[in-house]
């Protein structure tokens, strides 16, 4: 992309982060799965991007874009932390139309030259620059779910082909999706309880679309329909999803995304066991 | 209760069902020995739509443990439509549906069984009810005709979807003329389009006609079966009598057969041009107080037979269920000079916000019996659901 980089060299001013991509797809693709709420956190090492969105303090997701991905990737700093409205970012990032024409690819330029500056964005498709500049906030923190792979109880890897109806078809009158995770019958349930009733969706554990199958104990815990509803988008876009429980009942969702050009970038959630205490209904 | 579908029929009842869904807001459901029946009735009771799965179409069927009573209940439609909500999910990944009741809960289990091992098992509330049903008699309606759904189909494509009413009849060399029909209102001038679609006797399995016969009935409802008699490649007969008379059509096969029952205006619609001599009715001028006109109308429409009669829950009352006793809104004539509120107390002022429902006022007949036992008889003005109030006030 001649044009942007041109116009990059001609300015003598020191970046923080300078980061390209051919096709800008392969990113806004990837923070649209966690496009929740209007604010996000970003997140720069040397190793790649990372992306936050959190609600009501219960739930968190996070997209990963690494070094990779990019066609070019520099980051001067140890890290680079700032807020910022994801709502503008993705309006920007699809500015010259969301849905993909055939043969043609908007490249994307992104540079931040620092705390206190705003993200700027060079869009380019067929000879059409677009500049944008977008303000960046004050980073706060991010809450640490302190998900670590030794307390994990359960885990199953499921391919997503299984579970993306079902989660689009969620009885979203029940105010909790209660998730069942057993070495027994039904090993892997998810369900819910709304106003026509009481609807269970069970996987066997030797299923066809379950790659991978480790539960050590019977796990029954509820989470918030709402705050899990939103990672139905990672859940599309992905080939397989991993499903873990601690011994918090706290949830861990990992999405493999395969992007336009077959790289793999990772969306994950998580959400803490809704508080109530009350019996499951059958 | 125990039933199995598998295949391609799990689509068919999850069509039926979505059929049934444009008419009523509950369904009814009756396990018998000829079959499963699922009806529903809409909030005017101006329409009727019964499903009748024979036990042919399942590949197991109980209708009741022996030495227990037989079935009956209602369900909360949206709660069953939620089962067989994507028609194109059903056909892709689920293999079998089992509906059955659990002995303990009182729930209707419907199990899906799908690809992969997957299992979806929805528990659904539901209510004991009396038996619904409407007294009707294909055979006794003089007209009939009977086409494929297909170019029943084609013939309504034109037809803007948010038509409510249709005038279906036979013009000069026995055509078949469906023309939209326009509400006699004053803006009416403002409305620019009247579409007529007009078949051959040719296109039609079966005519039994007589020129310049028409009934006006609800184009949504008719729809609803249309859309199942198309999907499953089924020709459809529509009966029909002298306008005000339910007009009835059918879909059948060895396995299944469907009625929907369509109450028809009841006046001859003024504008009805080229469809020939019509009924010999008086016609209704609009704005006049008295209403006295009308009731000879019903006179001749033989109302007695065609009360319904409300059926009284077994169960306590849902939050949902209308309130036993309350009359049903009655089509109101168009000539009262007094507001709809006026003559019943009525939780629908606004019938016409009722999807799918044409303005109860200008239907008359409820064409409803019950079917109760001999001793049972309806017991007089508060079981009367669709007593026609002309005589108010």
């Amino acid at each position: 992309m001649p044009l942007l980089t041109q116009r990059i060299q001609d300015e003598s001013v020191q970046y923080s982060l300078v980061a390209s991509l051919d096709n800008v797809r392969n990113l806004s693709t990837i923070l649209k799965a966690i496009h929740f709420r209007e604010h996000a956190t970003c997140f720069a090492t040397k190793n790649g991007i990372r992306v936050t969105v959190e609600n009501a303090k219960c739930v968190q997701a996070n997209a990963f874009i690494q070094a990779g991905i990019f066609q070019e990737f520099i980051v001067q700093e140890e890290s680079i932390t700032f807020r910022i409205n994801l709502t503008v970012l993705l309006d920007c990032l699809s500015i010259f139309g969301s849905s993909p024409t055939p043969g043609t690819l908007t490249a994307l330029r992104m540079c931040y030259q620092g705390y206190g500056h705003p993200l700027m964005l060079f869009l380019e498709e067929g000879g059409v620059v677009t500049v944008c500049k977008i303000n960046t906030q004050e980073p706060e923190d991010t809450l640490d779910f302190d998900f670590c792979s030794t307390n994990v109880i359960n885990k199953i890897i499921l391919q997503s082909e299984g579970l993306r109806e079902a989660f689009s078809e969620l009885d979203m009158t029940s105010e909790v999706l209660q998730i069942t995770m057993s070495p027994d019958k039904p090993y892997f349930r998810l369900s819910t309880f709304g106003n026509a009733g009481s609807s269970h969706l069970d996987y066997p554990k030797d299923s066809d679309l379950m790659e991978t199958f480790l539960c050590n104990q019977t796990q029954v815990n509820r989470y918030k329909i709402s705050l899990l509803k939103p990672s139905t988008k990672a859940l599309v876009l992905s080939c397989k999803v991993s499903i873990r429980t601690d011994n918090r009942g706290f949830l861990s969702l990992q999405y493999m995304i395969k992007n336009e050009d077959g790289q793999i970038c990772f969306v994950e959630y998580y959400c803490c066991p809704d508080e109530e205490v009350c019996e499951s209904e059958y | 209760m125990r039933c199995l579908v598998t295949g391609g029929n799990v689509k068919v009842l999850g069509k039926a069902v979505h059929s049934l869904s444009r008419i009523g807001d509950e369904l009814y459901l009756e396990p018998m020995e000829e079959g499963l029946s699922l009806r529903t009735v809409n909030s005017s009771r101006s329409a009727y739509a019964c499903f009748l799965f024979a036990p042919l179409f399942f590949q197991q069927y109980q209708a009741a443990t022996p030495g227990q009573d037989p079935l009956h209940c209602k369900i909360l439609m949206k709660s069953f439509l939620s089962v067989f909500r994507s028609l194109a999910m059903l056909e892709k990944t689920v293999e079998t549906c089992c509906i059955s009741l659990s002995g303990r809960s009182s729930r209707l289990v419907v199990q899906l069984h799908c690809r992969y091992g997957v299992r979806k098992t929805h528990n659904l509330a539901f209510q004991d009810c009396e038996s619904l049903q409407a007294v009707f008699d294909p055979a006794s309606c003089p007209y009939k005709l009977c086409a494929p759904a297909r170019v029943l189909g084609e013939a309504v494509l034109p037809f803007p979807l948010a038509l409510a009413e249709v005038t279906l009849g036979v013009g000069a060399g026995r055509r078949v003329i469906l023309r939209s029909y326009q509400e006699d209102e004053a803006d009416s001038s403002l409305k620019a389009m009247v579409t007529e679609m007009s078949l051959g006797e040719d296109d039609f399995q079966q005519l039994r006609v007589r020129e310049g016969v028409a009934v006006t009935f609800c184009l949504k409802e008719f729809r609803g079966l249309l859309s199942f008699a198309e999907s499953v490649n089924l020709s459809l007969s529509v009966h029909f009598d002298t306008p005000g008379r339910p007009a009835i059509f059918t879909v059948e096969d060895s396995t299944l057969d469907g009625h929907f029952v369509l109450a028809t205006l009841s006046e001859p619609d003024p504008h009805s041009l080229g469809l020939g001599s019509l009924e010999p009715r008086r016609p209704e001028p609009r704005l006049q107080a008295h209403s006295t006109p009308h009731q000879d109308d019903f006179a001749s429409d033989d109302m007695d037979s065609y009360m319904i009669t409300m059926e009284t829950s077994g169960g306590s009352e849902a939050p949902w269920a209308r309130p036993s006793g309350s009359p049903s809104p009655g089509p109101q004539p168009p000539c009262s000079p007094a507001p709809p509120s006026e003559d019943e107390d009525e939780d629908e002022a606004e019938p016409t916000t009722v999807p799918g429902t044409p303005p109860p006022k200008k239907f008359r007949s409820l064409f409803f019996g019950s079917v109760l036992t001999p001793m049972r008889s309806p017991q007089g003005p508060s079981s009367v659901l669709a007593e026609d109030s002309d005589g108010e006030g």
